[in-house]
């Protein structure tokens, strides 16, 4: 196989034939490596790809057309539907797009447990990427290993929220609950032994050499291309922008928090390979300031009309049950406006866009998601290569089909 | 969180007070009527275009620094005129800044300009808005639903469209 980048890996000889040479493929929509019901329609010329066309829309479910019916408070658990892999990033950008509109002031604590929390969804979301991306090549072992590490996260989610992947655990306004006692603790054990987890993935797979041939120089996009192409997050920083809104627009107290934001300037599909592992290691650090950091005080903004009381206060005063009853028949009322709200997630820049009315019930609610714009860049990354490149370049741009098809 | 920036409305009070911004500076250089309304609240600053200028005011605010085209979408205003708008939020990677263009649309046959020559990531983003609103867009390369059945009839996202669908 080929070093060379971007151009052709095989030379076919030249025939007199004037029968097409192309074939079309159909990949998917029900394919291993399309990681959901993705439908990748690819033409061929042998074994070389001439255009590939992502045929999408399977998983539409109108989430942004049932958001228009809810109160905003019940748009919150529609929101862990979208990227299922990484659900407290949904949560976050949306609350914080709602908290802006409402312009409520989030107390410090549910600030870094927002940050902490949403660190360890990018570790969930990077290590599914790891273990099917590796999968995908045919390295089996590499993810029963990230699941592992995966199990304990979701049972960090569950100890935390009630549940292990649709979570809702950021509402307007905050947190739903305090977290348990010893969860802190636990985080803290889950992340000292996390850094020697991410040297046992390296050591399976940086120097192995089938898993180097298969992703080397393959899928090369280029920074003009990224940028052109709306690609965000680790692919673009792969292909040499130094861009991450945690660090360049901090959002939810990102700006006390000390990480370095990994870059290559290949921008092939082995650069995000290693930005995303050092991502990991950078996505601890913070988790680890977050642990040490930690401030006291409340976890919900002083607004008793949109906060929901506590179930103490609920029950025992007269006018906490007054609220709680309003928000839940009536929801709370949102001033007219729009706001944009983007944020860094594992994949890339998630963006919510509110519109409101003046009601209890956005009057529309879009939401940006980063594969959406990501699966443009594939044509651009594969044309001209070998079909099982194909394969290795939909791995690496870490796409969740939820999250496009909403 | 809380919002500390003051909220200007009008064209008058944001060039008044925004007369530096990078991209209101490039679109008065390249015409004067570049936009014919302007907003700055939430920290974020909405000028609305013209609805036949909006690629070119994309060119002029990409050339003046906004490199990133971010995301596109429309927003059914019914039973109001003009009915349709359409928000371009688009993010500088220099300035760590984002803006909304704004376009409106009238009711009958809305259609713009398609942005997808100046950024073919707003391909699959215009194809959406095609799809879900009936907005056309002229000089797209590949105008076709994108989440509905090519057979579709109707556009769901349209207030005027039930959320249970037509039974």
């Amino acid at each position: 196989m080929s070093e060379k980048s971007g151009a052709p890996v095989l030379e076919l000889p030249a025939t007199e034939s004037t029968v097409p040479r192309q074939m079309v493929l159909n990949m998917g929509p029900q394919h291993p490596a399309t990681h959901g019901v993705l439908r990748l329609v690819v033409e061929l010329d042998g074994e070389v790809i001439v255009s590939v066309r992502p045929e999408i829309g399977y998983l539409h479910t109108g989430i942004e057309k049932t958001c228009e019916a809810k109160f905003y408070q019940q748009v919150v658990p529609l929101t862990d539907r979208i990227n299922y892999l990484d659900p407290l990033s949904n949560n976050l950008c949306y609350c914080l797009a709602v908290e802006k509109l409402l312009d409520l002031e989030i107390p410090e604590r549910a600030q870094w447990i927002r940050v902490l929390l949403t660190e360890l969804s990018r570790l969930n979301s990077h290590l599914i990427w790891l273990g099917t991306h590796a999968m995908d090549i045919g390295a089996l072992t590499v993810f029963l290993y990230t699941f592992r590490e995966r199990e304990e996260i979701l049972r960090l989610f569950e100890a935390v929220a009630g549940q292990r992947m649709m979570t809702s655990y950021f509402r307007i306004g905050g947190l739903s609950m305090e977290p348990p006692p010893g969860w802190f603790e636990r985080v803290a054990a889950f992340i000292r032994d996390f850094p020697e987890k991410i040297d046992e993935y390296s050591n399976l797979l940086t120097g192995n050499p089938i898993f180097i041939s298969r992703l080397k120089g393959v899928g090369t996009l280029s920074a003009a291309e990224a940028i052109a192409l709306g690609v965000t997050g680790p692919p673009l920083r792969a292909s040499g922008v130094d861009f991450d809104l945690r660090r360049d627009m901090p959002y939810s107290s990102y700006e006390k928090f000390q990480f370095h934001v990994p870059i290559s300037t290949v921008g092939d599909t082995w650069a995000r390979y290693e930005v995303r592992l050092v991502e990991m290691r950078e996505s601890t650090k913070i988790i680890q300031q977050a642990l040490d950091g930690m401030p006291g005080g409340a976890i919900k903004a002083d607004a008793p009309k949109i906060v929901l009381p506590d179930r103490e206060k609920m029950k025992t005063q007269m006018e906490a049950l007054i609220h709680h009853f309003k928000i839940v028949s009536e929801g709370f009322h949102v001033p007219a406006g729009e706001v944009y709200q983007g944020i860094e997630c594992g994949h890339g820049q998630v963006g919510y866009y509110v519109v409101s009315d003046g009601t209890a019930k956005p009057y529309r609610v879009h939401m940006r998601y980063p594969s959406f714009a990501t699966l443009q860049a594939v044509e651009t990354m594969c044309k001209g290569r070998l079909i099982a490149d194909l394969v290795a370049v939909v791995g690496s741009i870490d796409i969740v089909l939820g999250e496009i098809d909403r | 969180m809380a919002n500390q920036t003051p909220t200007l409305t009008g064209k008058q009070a944001v060039l008044q007070e925004m007369p530096d911004h990078p991209a209101i500076k490039a679109l008065l250089a390249w015409s004067p009527e570049a936009f014919t309304d302007a907003r700055f609240d939430f920290g974020e600053l909405t000028l609305t275009v013209v609805s036949t200028e909006i690629r070119a005011a994309c060119a002029t605010v990409q050339a003046a620094g906004y490199n990133f085209f971010e995301d596109m979408t429309a927003v059914d205003w019914f039973p109001q005129s003009p009915r349709f708008q359409l928000s371009y939020h688009l993010l500088s990677h220099a300035f760590r800044e984002r803006i909304r263009l704004r376009v409106l649309l009238d009711e009958a046959e809305p259609s713009v300009d398609s942005i997808t020559p100046i950024w073919p990531g707003a391909n699959y983003y215009e194809r959406e808005v095609f799809d879900l609103f009936g907005i056309h867009f002229a000089e797209h390369p590949d105008l076709r639903r994108i989440m509905m059945p090519d057979d579709w009839k109707g556009h769901p996202l349209r207030k005027d469209y039930p959320v249970e669908g037509y039974r």
